[in-house]
Parts: C-alpha cells; sequence; structure tokens
C-alpha cells in the first residue's frame, strides 16, 4: 500500500518551473529515493510535501488523505518528519533540547498544567524523555547531549537533524541529502540507520542524495529528476543505466 | 556630635531615593521586557510598546474609574490586561503579520506610525488633560524603621516580581513559551516540528499587550496619564538595550539601572544630568559591552 502519493505535482515561481508535473508513490515501509542533478527541483519536491512551497498544481495524499492544503505546523502530527540540506536546528539550544522540541506534537498538557508542573505533566514528560534517550542511543548521540548545537561538528548536526526528526515519531520521514558533506565512515553510518529506521521502526523513508552509492545500497525505488520533469523510474541500477538520465548528468557536467 | 545625628536621616533619605528608583526602575524593566518578548519571539522591535503601555493604563481607567465604567480595581485591571492582550494580538494578526517577511526597517517603521495611531485613538477617547487612575492604594505610605514607603512603590515592585516569575514559568515550562522561543531561534525548524509559528507570534505580541497593562496601571498609581506617556518607552527601549535585548531579566535589571540612576543623578550631579543619565548609561554600555550587559549569545564563530 502506498503511504505518500503525488500526482501531477508543479510549482512555478514566476515564470521559472521548479517542478513541473511530477508524480510518484511511495509504498509504506520502503527506501524511496530521489537523484537528479543540482536545480532538478529535488528540494523543491520536499518543500512542497512538507507544505514550506503552496502548489501551483497537482495533489499530495498522505495515506489517503489529500494535505495539499495544509498549512507547514499541520504535517508533523500526521507523521511526517524532515531534514534539510542545511540543517535547521535550534543553534542556541542543546541537543537533548532540539530532540525534545521535536517530541512538540505529542505534548498534550495546557498552560496552567504546565507551569505548576502537575504529575500528569511530569508522566507526559517522562515517556518524552524516554523516547529521546532511545533515540539518543540509536544515533550514538551521548556523548553530545548537554552540548550546545552552536559548537558541535557539521557532521554531528547532521546527525543531530536526523535525531530530531526521529523523536517526533513519525510514519514518514524526509532525508534531504542525509550524507552530503559526511565523511566515508559518516555516511556509511548513515547508511545502516537508514536501514534500521526501515526495519527495527518500520518507517517509511524518501530521501534527496547524490551520493549514488548510497542510493544503490538502501533505496527500493529511486526516482530521477531534471529541470523539474521526471526522466526515470525504477529500481537503482536500471535508473542509472536508463540514457536520459545519463544524458542530463553528463550534459549538466559539459556544461 | 552633628554628624552622627544626621548621618541616619541621611541613610534614609538615600534608601528612600533608592526604592522609588527600584519602583520606577519596574516600571520601565515592564516596558523593556514587552520590547524583548517581541523581539525574542519575531526578531523585530515594536516601538510602539511605550504607547501600548499607555493605551492599558488608559483602558484601565476606563474599567475602573468611577466616571466610565467603575467596576472594583482588581477585576478592572485584569479585565483592561485582557482587553489589551486582544488588542496586541489583533496588531499582529492584522497588521504585522501583512509585512511578514519584508526588511526589518519596515517593522520599524510600521510600529512608530502604530505609536502614533495609539496615542490619537487614546486622545480622541479620553482627551488630552492628564487623568488620575482610581487607586484604591492612592497616597498610602508606611514606616519601616524611619524610612518612608509609598503602598504604590512596593505593590509596583512585588507585581513586577510576580509578574516576572510567571513569564519565565511560561517560557520555561509551557508548551507555547517552548514553542515561542524555538520559533524564535529557527522558524523554518519550528514549522516541521509542527509549530504554528504565526499565531505563536500574535501570542507573544498578545502577551506583550498585558505585560504594557500592568506597567500602564503600575506607572498611573504613581501620578497622573495623558496620550503623551508612552514616550517612556523611549527609556525603556534603552532599558532594554542595557540588557542586551535578548534576555528577559536583562530588560528588568536594565530598566531597574535607569530607574536607580536617574534619581541619583538629579541627587547629586549638576541640573539636566537626571534626564541625560538613561542615554549616558546606555552609550557606555554600548561602547564597553556591545552585546549588553546580560547577553546570553556569544559572537558566532566563523
Amino acid at each position: 500500500m502506498s503511504l505518500l502519493e503525488v500526482e501531477d505535482l508543479a510549482v512555478h515561481f514566476g515564470g521559472v518551473k521548479a517542478v513541473d508535473g511530477v508524480s510518484f508513490s511511495v509504498r509504506e515501509g520502503s527506501v524511496f529515493s530521489i537523484i537528479g542533478p543540482n536545480g532538478a527541483g529535488k528540494s523543491t519536491i520536499f518543500n512542497l510535501i512538507s507544505r514550506i512551497y503552496r502548489p501551483t498544481r497537482g495533489s499530495i495524499r498522505f495515506d489517503g488523505r489529500d494535505i495539499t492544503r495544509l498549512a507547514a505546523h499541520e504535517v508533523a502530527r500526521l507523521g511526517i518528519a524532515r531534514t534539510f540540506q542545511n540543517i535547521e536546528l535550534f543553534d542556541h539550544s542543546t541537543v537533548l533540547d532540539n530532540l525534545l522540541m521535536g517530541r512538540h506534537v505529542h505534548r498534550r498538557s495546557n498552560f496552567i498544567q504546565d507551569i505548576f508542573f502537575t504529575p500528569k505533566v511530569r508522566r507526559e514528560e517522562h515517556i518524552h524523555r524516554t523516547r529521546v534517550e532511545e533515540v539518543i542511543t540509536f544515533l550514538e548521540l551521548e556523548a553530545y547531549r548537554d552540548k550546545m548545537i552552536a559548537g558541535l561538528p557539521y557532521g554531528v548536526r547532521k546527525v543531530v537533524e536526523i535525531g530530531r526528526a526521529l523523536a517526533l515519531g513519525p510514519r514518514l520521514i524526509l532525508l534531504d541529502e542525509p550524507a552530503s558533506g559526511l565523511s566515508v565512515e559518516e555516511s556509511r553510518e548513515v547508511a545502516f540507520w537508514i536501514e534500521d529506521m526501515r526495519r527495527d521502526m518500520g518507517l517509511t523513508v524518501l530521501m534527496v542524495e547524490h551520493d549514488m552509492s548510497l542510493v544503490a545500497q538502501v533505496s527500493d525505488h529511486v526516482l530521477a529528476v531534471a529541470e523539474g520533469r521526471m526522466l526515470a523510474q525504477g529500481s537503482a541500477a536500471g535508473v542509472q543505466a536508463d540514457p536520459d538520465v545519463r544524458a542530463a548528468y553528463l550534459g549538466t557536467e559539459a556544461a | 556630635m552633628r554628624a552622627e545625628a544626621i548621618s541616619p536621616r541621611r541613610g534614609h533619605d538615600v534608601i528612600q531615593l533608592l526604592i522609588g528608583g527600584i519602583a520606577s526602575g519596574c516600571i520601565y524593566g515592564l516596558v523593556a521586557l514587552g520590547f524583548v518578548l517581541i523581539y525574542k519571539a519575531t526578531e523585530g522591535v515594536n516601538f510602539a510598546q511605550g504607547d501600548m503601555m499607555m493605551l492599558g493604563a488608559f483602558i484601565a481607567l476606563g474599567c475602573v474609574n468611577s466616571g466610565y465604567l467603575g467596576l472594583a480595581f482588581l477585576p478592572g485591571v485584569l479585565l483592561a490586561a485582557a482587553v489589551m492582550g486582544g488588542i496586541g494580538y489583533g496588531i499582529d494578526r492584522l497588521v504585522v503579520r501583512r509585512i511578514f517577511g519584508q526588511p526589518q526597517f519596515a517593522l520599524v517603521i510600521l510600529t512608530i506610525a502604530l505609536g502614533f495611531v495609539l496615542r490619537f485613538v487614546a486622545g480622541t477617547i479620553w482627551g488630552y488633560t492628564p487623568l488620575v487612575l482610581e487607586t484604591p492604594y492612592a497616597g498610602q505610605a508606611v514606616r519601616i524603621g524611619g524610612v518612608i514607603i509609598g503602598v504604590e512603590d512596593i505593590i509596583t515592585i512585588l507585581v513586577t516580581a510576580g509578574l516576572t516569575l510567571l513569564l519565565w514559568l511560561f517560557f520555561a515550562r509551557t508548551r507555547i513559551g517552548l514553542a515561542a522561543q524555538a520559533a524564535s531561534q529557527n522558524q523554518l525548524a519550528a514549522y516541521i516540528v509542527g509549530i504554528p509559528v504565526r499565531r505563536v507570534n500574535s501570542l507573544i505580541w498578545g502577551l506583550s499587550g498585558a505585560v504594557a497593562t500592568v506597567a500602564g496601571v503600575l506607572y498611573a498609581s504613581k501620578g497622573a496619564i495623558d496620550p503623551n506617556i508612552g514616550l517612556l518607552g523611549i527609556k525603556a527601549f534603552a532599558a532594554a538595550v542595557i540588557g542586551g535585548f535578548g534576555s528577559l531579566p536583562g530588560a528588568l535589571l536594565g530598566g531597574i539601572l535607569i530607574g536607580v540612576v536617574e534619581p541619583l543623578a538629579a541627587r547629586y550631579l549638576p541640573g539636566g544630568f537626571s534626564q541625560m543619565s538613561p542615554y549616558i548609561l546606555m552609550l557606555i554600555v554600548l561602547v564597553t559591552r556591545p552585546a549588553g550587559l546580560f547577553s546570553q549569545i556569544q559572537a558566532k564563530k566563523v
């Protein structure tokens, strides 16, 4: 069954067709990768799904529900989490606080209960903290728990952002270039995490990535886009062998 | 022998001066808190903050004074704070949100204009002659060990302390408070963890309207009010700058510092220094500690 269905999605900025008629569907429990040269519209597709941009045309359905017109803050509640290519964290807070912020949609206590820190709030807080600790253990962030984001190395911040997305307890996680800027060992670790997310946590992963070895290793399904349009879909090997895809990559390199 | 007889009285004098200074400083501090609240949440400066205090004071007067609604003092003030909270929310929802994403100075010009509008509105409703808010504690004073302290000063200090504690709890513990802090650090990240950033911004404007009302009532309990008292906002702005503009306790302490320095300068320095002292203080702080006395944000390493 497909968890996410994107149909004829398009967004135009002035005269620029950043995404133009893209359709795909992501099966529940699978890893789906979007590849393409720079400026192909991959991140734009993410921004459309997470409702930061408003599509000009087309529809997005999540778990059978039309989310095309939802507000940006409403998709988190449905169970869609994401990371950003350029890392968007709460820089003046600790790793722990960033991950706890990922639990925001699960907080049920009201204002008065919060101020008096009632038993109900305490119980809830305990659950959130337990969930966050599980994520910390999973991503091996123990050493950084109480460190400020602003002082952390790039690779660690990248992992913290994945952690915040996991803390939300999502059904679908969007990873925007999870391996970019990482060392070989670090990106190998990312590959393991993605495997675990799918296998142990039952997550569905939608990923934008340039690192073809990572894509080939973890993806069930690959979609290639260029200049906002779809080029090819299928297995990693099949898409990589596609003549249109090769031309798109070589074409941009030649230019 | 004479010196001995005088010195305790002089000591009392200074204590009285200090307490009066702390009390007026609390009012500057509360208005400065309003600046910081909005700055922290939206990274914009609301130059109408002083005028919101003025309007809050007048709405309280409209609720409490016998010539108007004539409610009991405390319910009247709470109603005024709620109304002003609604006005603050509405200002953001209907006016400020329209320029969301515009350069900083758009908001500066907008809020300065807003200040004029609020002054005009208050002048039209309540007139330009000074009015006095009827408080149950007007003109009362207590004597503690030879020091005479006005009840309004004590109430001002206590209310400010209480309100500051409440605001601290709000930001440190509540879901909305944490969301507001998160939104102020990174709006994009706030959206994707499920925070309705714009609504949170409006709530913060509402909160700052309510805080401004409390400041206005405390101000009004020390003397008459007219539509121009909002100019106190400039002094409160200096207080916020001294405190580092991003820190709630900093704003409060900046206000108290100014409040204390003013009467001391009036007493011990040549005439005119008293009025200049808040800004001299601000300049000294800006030159020696550009990030403010209580800034927590370290310089970004590149």
